[in-house]
């Protein structure tokens, strides 16, 4: 396997973090290494580390020690404009508790990454196709009607839909998800690990955190995170 | 353009702006009110003290008053910035009404009625002659007496609303009053002048009313025919003296550059004559001449100014109080931004445009409630005083008739200017702290 073939590598990452006068180390050392169009499923108890991993990943996070390489370059190189870009372009986040803008209707949550790094003028040049775009993804995910709709006015499968449709407005490499059957039902967690899976299917890159082993049976491969290290890895 | 979007929103949907909002704009209406207020009393009054003295006097403080004024009046009368050039016998006297024994202390001004309208705004303070000034001191009832005009406050009374009573005119009444004055020789002694003795008496009619404006002007000052003040204190004799002569300037004559040439005339014309009396006389332009009546009114507007200063403190720390509780509840906004890549700097520009947001839209309501409220203040305070009795200033002590109320655009833009900037200031801190937040700390579930 040609080295190419990795969109997403992390080695030797260690993660602590201070609780009182207690240090908590979190991650000791992850080795990790994603393919392009892989759906990997990282799985873990509380407090293992999984969400801490993927924050680490998609910088929203800075690792003690270790590398985490995008594409072959690593990101502890980035300086702060381009960690800003790399969040904007190359991941998309998905939360387990959707974190959508209340101001904002959900169209406009959708396209908001498409804003975020544009000047007034450079928006007004794109904002055609950012709205056609968030329009097409709406109706990607059954969300057409709702474009017009605050957030308190959807449901709980539905945000997260939305949540989906903000993380793929810029078309992402990666999708990072964090949990994001979390607070669902089972009905609609279903539906939501339906349309990861259908976007896998079309070429998506996915890391999905979970502490559900029965939902990380819908990725390619599951990780499963223990004391802070990979325990067992099986494809 | 989110930014934009976002700090919209935030000032429409946010129920916790609307309290910064109307601080603003309570604190931008107060500071309008009393600004325009103050400023208008100070502008008003620095208006009248212009208007009594001219733009330039030439004078001393000793009442012995100095010489040689008409060759200087000649020498100016030649200069073409000047457009009005009037001698004043300035001194003290004692009057009383014929018939009685009571006397009063007074200031007199011994003037050329034409002359000094020329220089001054003399003919506008008067009731009967504003039009036809040259017989101002020409009594109606008895054209043989010598006529007089008494500053108002010594001649009426005013009523609560500041409205004088003429009960008579100089037509009908026949008020006679003997005016006393010691009158001084060069070096200073008192004198026998004009054949009348020591002591000085003559006998005017009230010729007419003079409103000044000027509480202290109209309430003590007496104007006397020039030579008949000029005998009374002993002036006339050879060696002529007078103790100012106040000069108005051609229009678009530079204060300070007029008063400068007439300093150097002055100085030029001086040194040619070898009198002491000379020396203590002083080229002012009338700013400094009456500074120690401006000043006070400077000093009181210099302290309210200081004073509201401390309101606008205040403002900033409400508005930084209520920027805290808003950034607190939007930590979570701030997260998610930054998670799509958002920096630090436009974070800190969202929230300063909605501070900026704030700022605009409390100053342009404080402005315009403030405004409004101006257009209508004599009525509000007539209102008031006609159903509670409450009066402002009482008119029946203080000079002023209307409150000021003309908003001076200058000022307008300073209040807005300085709100947005208070607002912005107040917002910067937690605005600040926010920007530094890392996304993981907000997002993380224990946060929510």
């Amino acid at each position: 396997m040609s080295k190419n073939d990795f969109i997403l590598e992390s080695d030797g990452i260690y993660k602590s973090y201070r609780m009182g006068a207690t240090e908590v180390k979190v991650l000791k050392g992850v080795n990790l290494a994603v393919k392009h169009g892989e759906f990997v499923a990282i799985v873990g108890a509380s407090g293992s580390g999984k969400s801490t991993l993927l924050h680490i990943l998609g910088a929203l996070d800075r690792s003690d020690k270790g590398i985490v390489k995008f594409e072959g370059r690593q990101l502890n190189h980035y300086g702060s404009s381009e960690l800003n870009r790399f969040r904007n372009k190359m991941v998309g986040f998905v939360f387990q508790f959707y974190h959508l803008l209340d101001e904002l209707n959900v169209l406009e949550n959708v396209y908001l990454p498409a804003m975020a790094l544009k000047t007034t003028f450079g928006w007004f040049a794109c904002r055609r196709w950012a709205k056609s775009r968030a329009r097409e993804l709406l109706d990607l995910l059954g969300l057409a009607d709702r474009a017009n709709h605050k957030p308190y006015q959807l449901s709980g499968g539905e945000r997260q839909r939305v949540a989906i449709g903000r993380a793929l407005m810029n078309e992402p490499r990666i999708l990072l998800a964090d949990e994001p059957t979390g607070n669902l039902d089972s009905a609609t967690g279903n539906g939501i690990l339906d349309v990861l899976e259908k976007l896998n299917r079309a070429g998506q890159t996915i890391i999905m955190v979970t502490h559900d082993e029965r939902i990380a049976e819908r990725a390619d491969r599951i990780i499963t995170l223990a004391d802070g290290k990979i325990e067992h890895k099986s494809i | 353009m989110y930014k934009i979007i976002l700090a919209i929103r935030y000032l429409v949907k946010r129920r916790i702006t609307y309290f910064a909002v109307a601080a603003v704009a309570l604190c931008v209406f107060i500071v309008v009110v009393v600004m325009t207020v103050l400023t208008g009393l100070v502008s008003d009054f620095k208006q009248k003290n212009h208007s009594f003295v001219g733009d330039c006097v030439i004078g001393t403080e000793s009442l012995v008053g100095f010489a040689y004024y008409e060759d200087f009046i000649k020498i100016l009368g030649k200069e073409d910035f000047i457009e009005g050039v009037s001698p004043v016998i300035k001194s003290y006297a004692l009057i009383s009404r014929k018939g009685s024994e009571q006397n009063y202390g007074v200031e007199i001004m011994g003037i050329d009625p034409v002359k000094h309208s020329q220089t001054t705004g003399f003919s506008q303070t008067l009731h009967y002659h504003e039009n036809d000034v040259s017989n101002v001191f020409k009594p109606v009832k008895d054209p043989n007496c010598m006529g007089c005009v008494l500053g108002i406050d010594l001649a009426l009374e005013r009523d609560e609303q500041g409205r004088y009573t003429y009960g008579f005119s100089p037509a009908e009444a026949d008020i006679a009053l003997a005016i006393t004055c010691f009158p001084l020789t060069a070096k200073g002694a008192l004198a026998k002048a004009g054949g009348l003795g020591l002591v000085n008496t003559k006998t005017f009619c009230y010729s007419d009313t003079s409103q000044s404006g000027l509480a202290r002007v109209d309430s003590s000052i007496i104007y006397l025919p020039f030579e008949q003040a000029q005998l009374l204190c002993g002036m006339a004799e050879p060696g002529k003296r007078i103790n100012a002569i106040h000069i108005k300037f051609k229009k678009g004559v530079n204060l300070n550059a007029g008063c400068e040439r007439v300093t150097s005339l002055w100085q030029q014309f001086k040194q040619k004559r070898a009198d002491e009396l000379l020396n203590t006389v002083t080229v002012q332009s009338w700013k400094s001449n009456r500074r120690a009546y401006i000043a006070a009114m400077e000093k009181e507007q210099a302290m309210m100014t200081a004073l509201f200063g401390l309101v606008g403190i205040t403002t900033v720390f409400i508005i930084l109080v209520v920027f805290y509780m808003i950034i607190s509840h939007k930590s979570k906004d701030i997260g998610i931004l930054k998670s799509i890549g958002v920096s630090n700097a436009n974070v800190i520009q969202l929230f300063l445009g909605f501070a900026f947001l704030v700022g605009l839209l409390g100053s342009v309501i404080g402005s315009v409630g403030g405004w409004r409220f101006l257009v209508h203040i004599n009525q509000i305070e007539n209102w008031l005083f006609n159903h509670f009795g409450f009066q402002l200033w009482d008119r029946s002590i203080y000079a002023i008739g209307d409150i000021p109320n003309q908003v001076e655009l200058s000022v307008l833009i300073v209040i807005i200017f300085s709100a947005i900037v208070a607002c912005l200031a107040g917002a910067l801190i937690p605005t600040w702290q926010a920007a530094k937040l890392k996304p993981v700390e907000i997002l993380q579930v224990s946060q929510l």
